[in-house]
């Protein structure tokens, strides 16, 4: 145990090293991230006014506070895998990682962490911002706050795990962007990114519990607002813990074919 | 009219170098109409909420959303390919070779490199516009098409002269290719009429990154709702940024040392 310690302390310095060496850039990707929940809370704010003030079972506070959690939880659970395992399959930047007796993932873990550490600096002051221009109404019990550290945890390791099995593709089809666009835009509609999974139509809402879309992200934003009882709350952890599962599954099925299957194509 | 002939021959050059990949034509096109499904079915999610958008009815934005393809298209086909490749020669000191031809560097560069099957885009863009136009209840006159084709070049020349701005950077800079999704993540909020968003963010959409004129201005001209102030004020701005970028390029290609060449 204590060498995964060593390990991970001395590679969380190193990974915190390399991106403070390009500060602009991780600012630069925080833009997207920062803006897209903005450009939607706008337009359902724009839908609430015509509508007299209130949307489905939101009225404006509400909808702000749902867009601010949101983008707090999405900035915490997101990861770039998908994108970032077709350019290493690609040009065969994946051979010195297989070459170190550690299974890839860590290093992965410990980059996604460290990003988010330093990321933190500037997405306080983004959150406090946005608190401060949309005016936003929270209402939640102690139980549901409590709840929402877990809930949080459980969302980030079944995002990861799930998009980095389904990552692991590019190891057969090896042009991933397909698939990452679509795998992109089925995350706007099914983890609530573009709208709370609630003003979405009946059947949306249904693909998006089945899936494990709801599970990464709209799950614990609903739950910090305070939207859910207890018993869908416990629901929730169930399927978080299911999909958790079957993502690990997913993992342990496919990395050894996976690895066997590489060939640096670039390189 | 030189320009035009030198658009031609590159865009020759693009086609044929592109035609051996003809498998790509159909992966675009299967890519614009994925991410055509994707937005209309955005829009009908918000309009199953309401009737109108800030006063935009369901075929006006859907004319919007056809502004947005086809100005997409345009930068796609020309415009940031070409911009790429100068941030690329100028860090790796390839711009040498521009440099030396007989011909004005700022339109080389501005033309250096076509992605054909992104005028997909160009397409389908117009053919969503007519379909949502004539889903409107008013008619479109000659008026409204003359101030949407005035407007729509004006747009076109603001994101060119905002994207040389933008790559000129990089005489400075070297290592810039992260900006560029700056402009990415900005043009994601012209999906929706700048008219909705608070003031700072609209000040920003306008004159920081000008998406405002390339997408919602034509927008607002060809649904017959756009007022004077913007029609002269897309012109008198595409006008300003075109001297501007072209003195901006002047004063960084004084910076260009050929480095690593």
């Amino acid at each position: 145990m204590s060498r995964f310690t060593d390990i991970y302390t001395t590679l969380f310095k190193i990974s915190v090293a390399i991106m403070l060496q390009y500060r602009a850039v991780l600012i630069i990707w925080l833009i997207g991230l920062v803006l897209q929940p903005i450009i939607y809370l706008v337009v359902w704010l724009t839908v609430a006014e015509t509508q007299g003030g209130q949307v489905g079972d939101f009225d404006k506070g509400g909808l702000a506070a749902y867009f601010i959690v949101l983008m707090i939880v999405n900035h915490a659970t997101f990861d770039w895998h998908m994108y970032e395992m077709g350019y290493r399959v690609r040009t065969g930047a994946f051979s010195p990682l297989l070459l170190q007796p550690l299974h890839p993932i860590h290093r992965d873990i410990i980059e996604n962490v460290a990003y988010k550490f330093i990321t933190l600096s500037v997405m306080l002051p983004a959150v406090f911002l946005l608190i401060w221009l949309f005016e936003p109404t929270f209402g939640a019990p102690m139980w549901a706050v409590a709840a929402f550290v877990p809930a949080l945890l459980l969302a980030f390791l079944v995002r990861f795990f799930v998009e980095w099995s389904l990552a692991l593709l590019a190891f057969w089809i090896t042009d991933t962007s397909g698939l990452n666009q679509m795998y992109a835009v089925a995350s706007i509609f099914l983890m609530g990114q573009m709208a709370p999974l609630s003003l979405m139509p009946q059947w949306v809402q249904f693909a998006a519990g089945v899936l494990p879309f709801r599970w990464m992200v709209a799950f614990p934003v609903e739950l910090l607002l305070g939207r859910l009882s207890p018993e869908q709350v416990v629901d929730g952890f169930l399927m978080q813990a299911l999909w958790l599962g079957l993502g690990l599954a997913g993992l342990a099925l496919t990395w050894n074919r996976a690895a066997r299957r590489y060939s640096a194509v670039g390189a | 009219m030189r320009i035009f002939r030198l658009f031609f021959v590159f865009f020759r050059i693009g086609l044929m170098n592109e035609l051996q990949y003809r498998a790509n034509f159909f992966i675009q096109l299967l890519k614009t109409a994925f991410n055509l499904t994707w937005s209309l079915a955005a829009v009908a999610v918000v309009f199953s909420h309401t009737s109108d958008l800030n006063g935009w009815q369901p075929a006006e934005l859907v004319a919007l959303l056809g502004v947005f393809v086809l100005m997409s298209g345009l930068i796609g086909v020309v415009v940031q390919p070409s911009m790429e490749r100068l941030i690329d020669d100028v860090r790796q000191g390839t711009l040498d070779f521009t440099l030396t031809k007989p011909e004005e560097a700022q339109i080389l560069v501005s033309i250096g490199q076509v992605r054909v099957w992104r005028l997909v885009d160009v397409v389908v863009g117009p053919i969503v516009i007519g379909v949502a136009l004539v889903h409107l209840d008013r008619e479109i006159g000659l008026e409204d098409a003359l101030q949407f084709g005035v407007t729509l070049v004006a747009g076109s020349v603001i994101m060119y002269s905002f994207w040389l701005m933008l790559s000129t950077i990089a005489f400075w800079f070297i290592r810039i290719e992260n900006i560029l999704i700056i402009f990415h993540s900005m043009y994601e909020a012209a999906r929706w009429p700048i008219t909705i968003y608070p003031g700072w963010l609209r000040t920003a959409l306008t004159f920081l990154v000008p998406v405002a004129f390339a997408v919602t201005v034509p927008s607002e001209a060809i649904v017959g709702r756009l007022s004077e102030g913007y029609l002269h004020g897309a012109i008198a701005l595409a006008a300003a940024m075109l001297v501007g970028s072209r003195l901006f390029w002047r004063l960084g290609l004084k910076q260009y040392s050929g480095a690593s060449a």
